[in-house]
């Protein structure tokens, strides 16, 4: 993989990262926490909302989270092309720089 | 059968389900002691992580501490399953792709320096230590419960077990016997969840059950309405309501959040499966199977709570059912008749307050208190078990690889045979195996302080310096070793200060902006983060090749 690509392809990961990461922080911090006294004030069946996404919602969100993350994630490998002969490498093997990124540097 | 008998039956059998797994799967080299061969499926993996992440705490303690927290209990179950995302976004895949056997050997590698690989295996070694006592102590309050041996016998073969299937198969072994005791340990928490959640609403399941409605001999209306109603008027405060200052929780959840995804024994479940992407799916797997028993917890706590309040509130003390007297024998309910009218006040105000409730029995004497058959109370006593030696076994493990790779061959004896290594990593264990023991047997009156220091501590030294080694590759080694530290010197400081120095200042007033030492790593985390940007400026970039190593575990696939 030449360098640019490389680059474009750690920037877009970046970006899923980071909109992923603000829905967390949404999820839990602002919804659980922050906005927790607020949510109160609606009900869903016998919980009110705010107890509902500290205790049950921001939990379900995380596990959808990280699922959008795989696939998402997946989609970019494909997109660059890194998902094809992705072998299972010896832990040994990892350290070993790349003679492409080298040349291309 | 009494209770007695099915839990030997339970334990018999679960245990010799760990032994023949780990006579099954020896392992014959360093690469399957340290990361089973690298060739764990991501299912297998997930299940495996959930088990050594889910102790004895979560198993026995969780559910009570909910219930007595109320709302504010959300920052455990927050925090312990939202680091998963940090986990499985920021670090997973990418210490996979660097695919070494340990987090001392990332810090170390890609901070080329010795001095950074050994504070984090002091770190490592600390943190998994003060973790492992507790579960050694939880498997011994197991069997002095429900076997009635006195704990000692209970420890030693706790003791025996772990020893024997991570001595012999290291990751290999311990990895299956996590997934077996996963299944004890979740079908033992949900079975009384279940029965109690179609007991008191008729909902089998029960992350529903309580926000339905009580059945008519319960009362009828909203099981969360009535929580709320009975605590105001016991004067404990709106169960639904946070009770702690926002900031605090904010903190606590963060502090526990980082804590999680530092945690090295979850780390390096994640150098076991083939490929980078193996490696995201298994985060994913692995908080489904998490947020199973905690999506019920929360479900627990609620129904034992309003079972515990309707049962003891204003009753005649002569008149209480059998577990309640089951459950004073063993110290973990008190009752102190101060105004000498024969029944229990239970409320918030500690004057009059005459009942006092360990939150352990929460989980451990609801089957008791719910009337449900005797196997299910063995069927705990199992699963708690399994939750307490999964966890151990993963413990174990980080401490060992950090003596015989980390330090021994990477640092004193860089000559050791891989042979030679082998045999270090087992001795490792084996001494780690009896100090735990022994701390388990005469635990440190502090075990459960001591928790909160080594959540703040991953949280406050491993998590910014890995995070920063993957997303940053101008950092350097004066900048992590510089974070790493402050911010364990700090965490550490706060924790000990409040801890053990001066608790009687443990309180809002004097806390640090109305921060508790339990959400001190935090701040930790925070100023890890500001030392090592900022030493990193006035110092030199690191060498090539480190660069290279970035670039490397950016891209997943072998061929970058």
């Amino acid at each position: 993989m030449s360098d640019r690509n490389a680059r474009s392809y750690w920037k877009a990961n970046i970006r899923i990262v980071l909109i992923l990461l603000c829905i967390w922080f949404f999820i839990s911090f602002v919804c659980g926490i922050l906005l927790a006294d607020f949510l109160d004030n609606f009900r869903v069946g016998g919980f009110k909302l705010g107890f509902w996404m500290a205790q049950q919602g921001s939990i379900y969100g995380f596990v959808i989270l990280i699922f959008v993350y795989i696939r998402l994630m997946d989609k970019l490998d494909h997109q660059y092309k890194l998902d094809q002969n992705e072998t299972a490498d010896k832990p040994h093997a990892a350290l070993s720089t790349n003679v492409d990124t080298e040349v291309s540097q | 059968m009494s209770v007695q008998i099915w839990t030997y039956l339970f334990i018999f059998l679960s245990f010799g389900l760990y032994i023949l797994i780990a006579l099954w799967s020896k392992a014959g080299s360093t690469h399957d002691f340290y990361v089973a061969g690298g060739g764990i499926h991501p299912l297998t993996n997930g299940m495996a992580t959930a088990a050594d992440w889910m102790s004895a705490a979560s198993f026995i303690s969780m559910a009570g501490l909910i219930s007595f927290l109320g709302r504010d209990g959300a920052y455990y179950l927050m925090g312990w399953t939202g680091g998963y995302v940090l986990l499985a976004l920021l670090l997973a895949p990418y210490l996979r792709k660097f695919g070494k056997f340990t987090v001392p050997a990332f810090i170390g590698d890609r901070y080329y320096s010795q001095s950074a690989r050994l504070t984090a295996v002091f770190c490592a070694i600390v943190i998994s230590f003060v973790y492992v006592c507790g579960q050694m102590q939880g498997a011994g309050i197991v069997f002095s419960r429900f076997l009635e041996v006195d704990i000692t016998t209970g420890v030693v073969i706790g003791m025996a077990i772990v020893f024997f299937y991570a001595v012999l198969g290291g990751m290999k072994g311990i990895t299956y016997t996590q997934v077996a005791q996963y299944c004890v340990l979740i079908f033992a928490y949900m079975v009384p969840a279940i029965f109690l959640s179609l007991m008191m609403t008729g909902n089998p399941i029960p992350q529903l059950g309580f926000g339905s409605e009580l059945t008519p001999e319960y009362g009828g209306g909203y099981l969360l309405d009535r929580l709320d109603g009975l605590s105001r008027e016991l004067g404990f405060g709106t169960y639904t309501e946070g009770q702690k200052s926002t900031q605090d929780v904010f903190f606590i959840t963060a502090a526990l959040m980082f804590g999680t995804a530092g945690l090295p024994h979850v780390i390096i479940r994640f150098f076991t499966v083939p490929t980078v992407r193996d490696a995201r799916k298994s985060a994913g797997y692995a908080l489904v199977f998490i947020a199973i028993l905690y999506t019920t917890a929360p479900a627990l706590a609620a129904f034992s709570k309003t079972n515990l309040l309707d049962t003891v509130n204003n009753a005649q003390y002569s008149t209480m059912p059998s577990w309640f007297s089951t459950w004073e024998r063993t110290g973990l309910i008190t009752f102190n008749d101060k105004n000498g009218d024969g029944r229990i006040q239970y409320v918030g105000n500690a004057e009059v307050n005459e009942l006092t409730v360990n939150r352990d029995i929460m989980v451990l004497a609801n089957p008791e208190i719910a009337q449900l058959p005797n196997w299910v109370a063995a069927l705990v006593a199992a699963g708690a078990l399994a939750a307490a030696l999964s966890t151990a076994s993963g413990l174990l493990l980080v401490i060992s690889t950090s003596i015989s790779h980390d330090l021994i061959k990477r640092c004193l004896r860089p000559h050791t045979s891989e042979k030679e290594e082998l045999n270090f990593a087992r001795i490792a264990i084996f001494i780690a195996v009896l100090i735990a023991g022994y701390f388990g047997i005469n635990p440190p009156g502090f075990v459960a302080e001591v928790v909160a220091f080594a959540f703040g501590l991953a949280a406050a030294s491993f998590f910014p310096a890995i995070v920063l080694g993957i997303f940053y590759s101008r950092m350097n080694k004066h900048g992590a070793v510089a974070g790493m530290v402050a911010g364990f010197t700090f965490t550490a400081a706060y924790i000990i200060y409040f801890k053990f120095i001066n608790p009687t200042m443990s309180n809002p007033e004097h806390w640090w902006f109305g921060i508790s030492p339990e959400g001190i790593g935090t701040l930790g985390t925070l100023l890890n983060l500001a030392v090592a940007l900022v030493v990193c400026r006035f110092t030199a970039e690191p060498p090539f090749e480190v660069q290279e190593i970035v670039r490397n575990i950016r891209l997943p696939g072998e061929h970058v």
